[in-house]
Formats: C-alpha cells, structure tokens, sequence
C-alpha cells in the first residue's frame, strides 16, 4: 500500500516538472518567436542572464541585506509573539470570544494604510518595516496556535491527568506536541507573510530594499532588472516555502500518519 | 440571552480600540494620530463630497469585478481539480507555492500585461482571492464521503440529481468558507492594486494623503475599508457557522 502511494506521488511530482518545465518553454519560445513583446515579458532565459548580472553588480548586496535582515526580524518576532499571544488567548476564553471577528477580519483591512503612523512612531528606517510585517504575519501564528491547542485531544489529556503531570509538563510533553503540526502551519504562513509585508512595504512606501528595487526598474522601464529581480525575490521564498515543506513531511512521517 | 453574550465582548473590543485610538492621539499628537471623532466627522464630510464618489465607485467595481472571477473561476477549477484525482495531486503543491509567494512583486508583471488601469486591478484582487477558493473547493469535493455516492447509485439519481441533492450539500459548507477567506484577500489585492500606480479609487485617494502627510484622511479612509471589511467578514462568518452546522456531524464527512 505504501509502496503504490510513493509510486503515485513520484508520478504526479514527474507530470508536475514537465507541466512547470513546458510551461517555461513554451513562454520562452513565445518570447523569442515575438508573440510576446519585450516590453511585457522578456524569455526566461534572459531573466536569468539578467539574473546574474544584477547578482554581479555591487549595489546589489545592500538592499539585498536590508531586506532579508528586516524579514528575518519580524519572522522571528511574529511566530514567537504570535505562538504566545495564541496561547493566552486560548486560555482566556473571555478574551478570546472578545477578540474572534478582529482575528477573522484581520486580513482584509489594509495594514499599508497605518504606515505614515508608524513612521512617525518609530522613526525612518527599517524599524516601521518590520512593526509593519510583524502585525501582519503575527495573527497567521496567532490563529494557528489556537486552532492546534484546540484540537488536542482528550484523551491525550486525560492520561496526563493519570499520570499526574503538572501543569508545566502537561503543556510541555502533551499539549504542545500534539498541537505542533498546527503550530508548524502557522510558521509556514508566518514566513510567508513576513516576506509580503516587507516587500510590499517597500515597493509602495520605501526608498531602499529590493521591493523598491522592483519598482523603481519597473518606473524606468528596466525589464531586464525588473524580471531579474522578481525571479530573485520568487526563487528565495519558494527555497524556503520547500524547506518548511520538507521539514513537515519528516515530521508527519514519524507520527505515522 | 445567548445573541446579547455573543454580541457584548466584540463590542467592549471595539470601545477599547477606539480608547486605545484615543490615547494614541494623545501621545503621538495631531501629526501622527488625529483623534476619533474629528477623524470620524472628516469620514462623514468627505462620504458627503461629490468628489468623492467616483473614487469609492472605482474600488467597489474594481473589487466586484475581482470577487465574480475569483469566485466564479476559483469554484469551476476547483471543481475539476477536486474530481479529478491526478491533476489535483499535480496542481496542489504548485497553487500552495503560488498561495505563499508576495504576489505584490508580480504586480509590475500584471501592469505590463494589462495596462495601467481597471483591468490590471481586477486581475490583481482575482489573483489574490483565487487561490484559496480553488484549494477549499478541491479540498470539499474530495472529501465528499463515497457512501453518499453509492447511496445515490443505488437510488438511480440522474447525473443531475447526484449534483444537486448530494454534492451540492456535501460541498458547499467548506466551499463557502473558501469564498469567505477568498472575499477577504480580494479586498486586499484590490487595495494593494490601487495603492500602487493608480489614477482612481480609495488607494489612490490613500497614497495621496500619504504624500501629503494627510493624516485625517488617511485614518478616515482606513477606518471607512476596514469597518467594510470587519462587517461583511462578520456576516459571512455567521452564514459560514450556519452551514457548518447544518453540515454533516463532526468526522462523519471523512473518508
């Protein structure tokens, strides 16, 4: 049984690759026939020239640093900010209940519009960068830590009771990793989200960084960078995205599911 | 007694966010925070102005637009995906990869293909929402349990029957809250759309006041998107509680 389920993924991970790879081909040769202008889309293999060209170039390295290091800052600020907040909340059963349709309503209200606020709070700089991409990707964890401290089940609970653990070694040795699958989603969206509030801040409200970078390329007109750039940016989160996923293949594997 | 407990705590949330408000504005000043009710009173003068209701009509066509395609398409693919096994194994992982990466950087792509304008937001708020409705849709039909099938085998429904007195049922309670987190990240896309290159429409109107350092009318147009979002979000999550519950008993719909 096993053995056939491996034999279907690996199939349908091949039908994948060549649907991407055919994908990419197909839009390379549009690119060169010229179906497709070059003012839209430049060939895939032009981006990566391009790619490595800007790669090459020194005033890379600096926007490049400012914004993985911002991402990182507020990736790390929101899962452990989020994991405890979620925590509270799901104790709280008041404040919980209070705080339900803000959570739920949370992702559509346009955080971009609080930004001039938290200039002025936190000055120029990263800093209202990352408090920006914080608030967005710390409720992801929030909601994500309830849902898995929710759904311990209770019988997991009740042989703690049996075995007279503590409070502490109940949430530490049952409560926590039950709910970890959960817990490792949140991450997941943690990251992701990290990533879209910094570049977005700083393609619409910033004046360094590589979603500056994007933009300011694409007010003059540079493709060429413009593509390179994109690809960068699509190439690093993927990598990440992957090794999240890989990571929670493991996981789940050694639970047996 | 229930409806009055349900309704109290959002509401204390609400006043103390508005007191939260107000003591920021007390902090920071009229530069960074105006206070609530003058922000309020702007809200309501600029709702007033003629000028002002092109803007909104902008961003209401623009995000209406976005939810049809997103929902609509979302469902049809969704549906496809979801019946047929292989190439919804083949597309998952691809959709769940493009669900995570900042969509905001392919905006200048959307802009060069569409032009500047209506059809470039539209396609930015169809291309936010669409993912996760095509995700819960897929995700609902496989999960649509096989019994109810066979049962309807074996009562001779026509093709017809099957979709409307069974998979409609089985499926609409988790399409539905696809939809809902799908209207949420429309309205996003559309705004992140317009706050970027645009003529027309409330993120116009934002961008401007940000560059102005507008503060009133900044607070005013956030809080005018965001009680829009808050409110429709609620209604739906009251609908999206209904048919859940209505729903086949916990872990009876699972394989």
């Amino acid at each position: 049984m096993k053995v056939g389920k491996a034999k279907a993924d690996n199939r349908a991970t091949w039908i994948r690759v060549a649907v991407l790879a055919s994908a990419v081909g197909a839009l390379e040769i549009a690119c060169r026939v010229g179906w497709v202008p070059a003012t839209m889309v430049i060939a895939p293999s032009a981006m990566v020239k391009a790619l490595i060209e800007t790669l090459q170039s020194d005033d890379i390295g600096a926007h490049l640093q400012q914004t993985l290091s911002a991402v990182a800052i507020a990736m790390g600020l929101s899962i452990v900010g989020g994991f405890l907040i979620g925590f509270v909340l799901h104790w709280v059963p008041f404040l919980r209940r209070a705080f339900n349709p803000f959570l739920a309503a949370y992702y559509a209200i346009p955080h971009f519009a609080f930004y001039p606020l938290l200039i002025v709070i936190f000055g120029l700089g990263p800093a209202p960068l990352i408090v920006l991409a914080t608030l967005f990707a710390m409720v992801a964890m929030i909601v994500a830590t309830m849902a898995g401290l929710d759904r311990v089940p209770r019988v997991l609970l009740k042989t703690a009771r049996m075995h007279r653990l503590s409070l502490l070694e109940e949430i530490w040795r049952i409560r926590l990793p039950a709910a970890a699958p959960h817990l490792l989603s949140g991450v997941k969206l943690a990251v992701a989200y990290s990533f879209i509030g910094v570049i977005a801040g700083e393609f619409i409200l910033s004046t360094s960084g590589i979603g500056h970078e994007i933009a300011y390329a694409y007010d003059n007109f540079d493709n060429p960078r413009m593509y390179a750039l994109i690809l960068f940016v699509l190439a690093i989160v993927t990598c990440f995205n992957m090794a999240v996923y890989a990571y929670e293949r493991r996981l789940a594997r050694r639970r047996g599911a | 007694m229930v409806s009055l407990r349900s309704w109290r705590d959002p509401l204390l949330v609400a006043i103390s966010l508005v007191a939260l408000w107000q003591v920021l504005h007390e902090l920071a000043g009229d530069v960074a925070v105006t206070a609530p009710a003058p922000t309020l009173a702007h809200l309501w003068e600029m709702i007033g102005q003629a000028r002002f209701l092109p803007h909104l009509r902008e961003t209401g066509l623009a995000f209406l637009q976005a939810l049809a395609i997103a929902c609509g398409g979302g469902v049809l693919i969704g549906l496809v995906l979801g019946g047929h096994k292989l190439s919804g194994e083949v597309a998952e992982p691809i959709l769940v990869g493009l669900y995570s990466i900042p969509k905001i950087t392919l905006y200048p792509v959307i802009l060069l293909l569409f032009g500047l304008g209506m059809p470039a937001k539209v396609a930015f708020g169809a291309l936010h929402g669409i993912i996760p409705v095509v995700l819960f849709t897929m995700n609902a039909v496989r999960n649509v349990n096989r019994t109810y099938l066979r049962a309807g085998r074996a009562m001779r429904l026509t093709p017809l029957q099957t979709g409307w007195h069974i998979l409609v049922p089985a499926t609409l309670p988790e399409i539905f809250s696809g939809l809902r987190i799908g209207f949420s990240l429309t309205l996003l896309g559309t705004m992140l759309g317009e706050l970027f290159a645009s003529q027309r429409g409330l993120g116009f109107l934002l961008m401007t006041a940000i560059d102005l350092h507008d503060v009133k009318t900044i607070l005013a147009i956030a809080v005018l998107i965001s009680t829009f979002a808050i409110i429709a979000n609620a209604a739906l999550l009251a609908i999206d509680k209904r048919l859940h519950r209505g729903a086949a008993p916990e872990g009876a719909g699972k394989p």
